[in-house]
């Protein structure tokens, strides 16, 4: 047997949460008061963790880089909440939404994760709206919900485009309760640095003020980490600037098994990249593709005179554009998965049939929707011989009702007017669903540390579906780690206060010092973005949408060289005792550079392609994914040994009693 | 694009501060304003000086980090963004452009453009919140029926990303607009009914304690809300402020 | 009640209350000092009631000093809490980009009223109270046209008055419109009443300043 205990509890599928929460110990009330949690990251899961051991009676220290814990990355997802509430009666269940994910995962996730995780979908929604979350309704005052990401029912909750803004604010609105009683110390503008282990156990972590350049050191009898995703190690994604994935490497460097670091979601819906200087990009919500057509020009030329500027894309005639995704997947068109639509894309820019100055961008086009709803509302508002020009009026009309915010929001950023000429669109690195192994109680290897929401290897897979993030990270923090912590925390009932003297904590603190001293004191040749761009180059490059074997040895070489160059010649200005954001950064970037390294060892070892996993060598003959599930049907934990690149590899095979596994197909 | 950046210098929140001006060129309109900083402080880091400082996150216009005061309004010229969201195609050639921090004593500054905005925190916690526990004995979610007009207004509400930009705006330093999206959004659900009385007192209360200054009504917090939170808000907070003291 | 002003919204509160009953009494004002240009006869019969009724000198004209009083006192000190808020100003604040210039300089309106009061007391309210309760003259039921008219022979006097007048305006325009947010009357009847109150705001004063320019006109 492994290392690796999942410790999946026994019994039938749908009985196993039930039977487990039966069984865990619990600590009483009066005991929990002498206990001490730390939670990292305070978006929606660390958030609803932190507010929800407050509830039950456990001090709370929350820690987060942001000048507030509104403002924590989940604050940007815009599509919605997956729950199998079945409130429109379309035959959805725990059973449905559960094999969705999973499929949707591309068979690499955890079957009992997935079926608790939409087993307690539904208390989210009953959590939030009892909170005061504002979800979309229906002229009769119930809850209303929208189809999303190729499913086959209507179970997403949204509030307009913000859903991750209101439930997030749902989670801090709880812990500011919290901070009102007492029960959370908010630590804001603060940034973990380190893990501290005590006899092998998670017993606090090194901080530092940010504002202050303070060290601090902070104790506790756990430790969550929801510190969210390393999507950034790409420098360019839809990531915020801050986000990074120092909490969970740290904790990795001292134990916790790194999982699936190669599975990245990349989203094929993102703004295009304009020039050297773009620090970020945007996403467009996905359901855009509902009603979008997406095309390059059949003919290179057409594609390189559009890039130069003398053709407009309007001038194409049908019969000389290419949609093709409709072409190559008739069944499911312009609304296959991320995966799909975002390599198609690729596929057909790597051709030379890319339209914007960089080549790196396809034609998102509303002029067929526009046309089709323009004649529809003609016809039944009784115009039946309505002019060209007031169809499409009309057509621009319901197409703003359902997308107004997301085309003014484009034509911000691009300043073109997307009801006139097409959206140009690219593939951006979105969500990393590999990060930190943990159980089924989501403790990490480390006892006592535990992982929740992105930071965790979590419960997609391969291959994330559209409005499930939101929903694994609520489920994690309101409903499973609060209890499951119990479990590990009833030991602990007798250990009083963790003194911050212990040799451990001035260890910790030393090596953090240590570490911020050498990099105040390089050479200072180059500044650390320019550091951080190359190497989101090169993942990008050899470890972005597709990967080969070739691209990804030079990736291994190429970071760590770039490593090396990176501690000899970063240039950090100003001083270490005060708010000093590129020091900030380069502590950062200096862990993106060891964790890009075991990305690239991770997806080169992974001779198949699975979700949002590409591997050229493994696809058929159609250009598709090939899955081998004969071998490769584990997750890949890696242990660090000193070095990323001889990180030690643990599987944990995945093992399906309840799906069949079969091949995705979506034409 | 050249331009003539007029830039508020500060160290810390104890040292004086003053404008500093730095030349720049080779702006594209493309860029966000934002990158337009981010290309001046690599050519400060690269020159040895330390880069300006300014908060930003998400830049897309939603996590609420991004703030400045810019040709003096909050967030730019535009309307309905963020500065992340404003772009260089807004400014023309030779341009002098002035970059300050949020100015109001209940924002001190950290260093350069940064403000410490806690004391938005420190409203909400005084009540911004309904006392439900967490731990998943709720009510079913559709067991409360919201009438539709009532749940857009308070999604509305909800939109505020607490950036500070109303306070900002005021002449006053109010932070009415903000206080009051909050106390809009629970007021006019029924799960935010049970606790009005005792949230809109407690919200105010902490807002006074922080030193912003009162409500003038002159409107410009909401034409300078990136999300253009109503007005109508503030008059419903007084409505809920003004009969809450009534029932004592 | 002191307990209560503690509170910015009450403040606000009680700063649009008071103002809406000085612009009640601002709409009695107008209508009385309009008699004159039409019936100085009417004129002196509503003054002389105004003047010796007991409850209009004991108890309205008490309540109106405190409501003028309340209202300007309370005006200076919301203006310095607002001034101390932001104790560091801007070096660029374009507040006409987003706020009209009477909402932003209502203290400045409201001094050049406040010393135009001072003026309209020194001409007809010091006299008046002199007159009856000092000097004790008995009570002469037609004396108060001629006394009245007799003010606005001066250019500069009448020129002082309109520029009163204008600034009056102002302060109207957005005070009137502005006090209903702070008793919290925002709805979808708040659009018609905002041009009520603009109305009013330009017509009462103007109306004013026509009263004063008539008899300046009719003396000369």
């Amino acid at each position: 047997m492994s290392v690796l205990d999942s410790k999946i509890p026994s019994g039938p599928l749908a009985d196993k949460w039930t039977k487990h929460k039966n069984e865990i110990n619990l600590v009483n009330p009066a005991n929990k008061r002498n206990i001490d949690v730390i939670v990292v990251g305070t978006g929606l899961a660390g958030g609803s963790a932190a507010a929800t051991l407050a509830e039950l009676g456990y001090n709370v220290k929350t820690f987060c880089y942001q000048d507030s814990p509104r403002r924590a990355h989940s604050i940007a997802a815009q599509g919605g909440i997956n729950a199998s509430k079945n409130y429109q009666g379309d035959g959805d269940s725990d059973y449905r939404l559960f094999y969705d994910t999973v499929k949707g995962g591309d068979y690499r996730s955890r079957e009992a994760n997935v079926y608790r995780l939409a087993e307690v979908s539904g208390n989210i929604i009953d959590q939030c709206v009892a909170q005061g979350v504002p979800f979309a309704r229906e002229y009769g005052g119930l809850l209303d919900n929208r189809s999303f990401g190729g499913v086959l029912v209507s179970r997403t909750f949204y509030a307009k485009g913000q859903t991750g803004q209101q439930l997030l604010l749902g989670a801090y609105s709880a812990m500011n309760r919290q901070i009102n009683r007492g029960k959370i110390q908010s630590f804001t503008r603060h940034e973990m640095m380190d893990l501290v282990l005590v006899d092998g156990k998670a017993r606090g972590i090194i901080a530092r003020d940010m504002v202050t350049g303070e060290i601090q050191k902070h104790s506790a009898h756990a430790v969550v980490l929801a510190s969210g995703g390393y999507g950034n190690v790409f420098f360019l994604s839809t990531n915020a600037m801050g986000s990074n994935v120092m909490a969970a490497w740290r904790a990795h460097k001292r134990g916790a098994y790194f999982a699936n670091p190669c599975y990245t979601q990349i989203h094929p819906t993102c703004i295009p990249v304009s020039g050297d200087h773009q620090s970020k990009l945007t996403l467009m919500s996905e359901s855009l593709r509902n009603d979008g057509r997406i095309w390059v020009p059949k003919k290179k030329e057409d594609a390189i005179a559009i890039r130069e500027g003398r053709l407009k894309p309007t001038d194409l005639s049908e019969e000389e554009r290419d949609y093709y995704l409709e072409r190559r997947y008739p069944a499911f068109g312009n609304l296959v998965p991320r995966d799909v639509a975002s390599r198609a894309a690729k596929e057909r820019c790597d051709a030379g049939f890319g339209v914007n100055k960089t080549g790196e961008a396809v034609f998102l086009d509303f002029a067929s929707a526009i046309e089709r709803y323009g004649k529809e509302k003609a016809f039944t508002s009784g115009h039946k011989n309505a002019s060209k020009e007031e169809i499409t009026r009309l057509g621009k009309e319901v197409v703003e009702a359902k997308y107004g915010n997301l085309f003014q929001m484009y034509q911000k950023i691009v300043d073109q007017n997307p009801y006139e000429t097409p959206m140009m669109i690219y593939p951006a690195v979105h969500y990393t669903m590999g990060g930190l192994w943990v159980d089924y109680n989501l403790q990490t290897t480390i006892p006592g540390c535990y992982a929740a929401g992105e930071a965790n290897f979590s419960d997609h897979g391969a291959n994330r579906l559209g409005a499930s993030a939101l929903m694994q990270g609520l489920a994690d923090g309101y409903f499973v780690l609060p209890y499951t912590i119990g479990d590990y925390l009833s030991n602990d009932i007798r250990t009083g206060a963790i003194s911050t003297d212990l040799p451990e904590f001035a260890e910790a603190e030393k090596n953090v010092k240590d570490k911020i001293d050498r990099l105040m004191k390089a050479s200072g040749k180059h500044s650390v973005d320019h550091y951080h761009k190359k190497l989101g180059k090169i993942m990008w490059n050899k470890c972005g949408m597709a990967r080969n074997a070739q691209g990804l040895q030079e990736a291994l070489e190429e970071i760590k060289a770039l490593r090396e160059d990176f501690w000899k010649n970063v240039k950090v200005t100003g001083k270490a005792e005060t708010k000093n954001a590129e020091l900030e950064k380069a502590g950062r970037v200096a862990d993106f550079l060891e964790l890009g390294e075991l990305f690239a060892k991770d997806a080169l070892h992974r001779n198949e392609s699975c979700g949002g996993h590409f591997r050229e060598e493994y696809q058929t003959e159609e250009g598709e994914a090939l899955r081998d599930d004969e071998n490769f049907k584990y997750v890949a934990a890696w242990e660090y040994t000193g070095d990323p690149r001889e990180a030690k590899l643990h599987k944990e095979d995945l093992v399906f009693d309840n799906i069949e596994l079969k091949t995705r197909s979506y034409k | 694009m050249k331009l003539t950046l007029k830039i508020w210098r500060q160290d810390g929140a104890n040292t004086k501060g003053k404008m500093v001006d730095y030349p720049i060129d080779g702006i594209e309109g493309d860029m966000s304003f934002l990158e337009m900083l981010d290309v001046l402080n690599e050519e400060l880091v690269a020159k040895g000086e330390e880069p300006v400082e300014f908060d930003h996150d998400c830049r897309e216009g939603i996590c609420g980090s991004c703030s400045l005061q810019i040709n003096g309004e909050p967030h730019g010229p535009d309307r309905l963004i963020t500065t992340c969201q404003l772009h260089m195609r807004s400014f023309n050639d030779g341009d002098t452009i002035t970059i300050e921090p949020f100015r109001a004593n209940a924002f001190p500054v950290i260093k350069d453009l940064i403000v410490d905005r806690t004391a938005f925190d420190r409203i909400q916690q005084a009540g911004g919140y309904v006392s439900v526990n967490t731990s998943g004995n709720t009510i079913d979610a559709n067991s409360i029926p919201v009438n539709k007009h009532n749940a857009d207004d308070s999604f509305n509400a909800a939109t505020c990303i607490g950036c500070g930009a109303c306070v900002a705006a005021c002449k006053n330093a109010s932070a009415m607009l903000f206080t009051s999206a909050k106390v809009s959004q629970y007021a006019l659900l029924p799960q935010g009914r049970v606790e009005a009385v005792d949230r809109v007192q407690a919200m105010v209360r902490q807002m006074d304690e922080e030193g912003f200054g009162n409500c003038s009504n002159t409107g410009a917090c909401e034409l300078e809300c990136p999300k253009g939170i109503s007005l109508e808000n503030i008059a419903r907070m007084n409505r809920e402020y003004l009969s809450a003291n009534a029932k004592g | 009640m002191g307990g209560l002003l503690k509170s910015s919204v009450a403040k606000k509160f009680a700063m649009a209350l008071s103002g809406l009953f000085l612009v009640l009494f601002l709409l009695q004002h107008f209508t009385i000092n309009f008699i004159s240009v039409i019936s100085p006869d009417v004129f002196n019969e509503i003054s002389h009631f105004m003047g010796t009724n007991f409850l209009v000198q004991a108890i309205l004209q008490p309540i109106l000093i405190f409501g003028v009083i309340f209202h300007f006192i309370m005006g200076f000190v919301l203006e310095i809490q607002n001034r101390n808020a932001r104790s560091i100003g801007y070096a660029n604040y374009k507040g006409s980009a987003n706020s009209s210039w009477m909402s932003r300089n209502m203290i400045f309106s409201g001094a050049v009223i406040l010393a135009f009061l001072g003026l309209h007391f020194y001409d007809f309210w010091f006299p008046e109270i002199m007159h009856k309760y000092i000097e004790s003259h008995p009570e002469d039921p037609t004396r108060y046209y001629e006394e009245t008219i007799a003010k606005f022979e001066n250019p500069i006097r009448v020129g002082v008055y309109v520029i009163s007048f204008v600034f009056l305006m102002l302060h109207l325009l957005h005070g009137f419109a502005s006090s209903f947010q702070s008793v919290g009357f925002n709805n979808k009847y708040s659009k018609g009443l905002q041009g009520f109150t603009k109305a009013f705001a330009i017509l009462i004063p103007l109306g004013f300043i026509f009263i004063a320019v008539y008899h300046y006109i009719n003396h000369l």
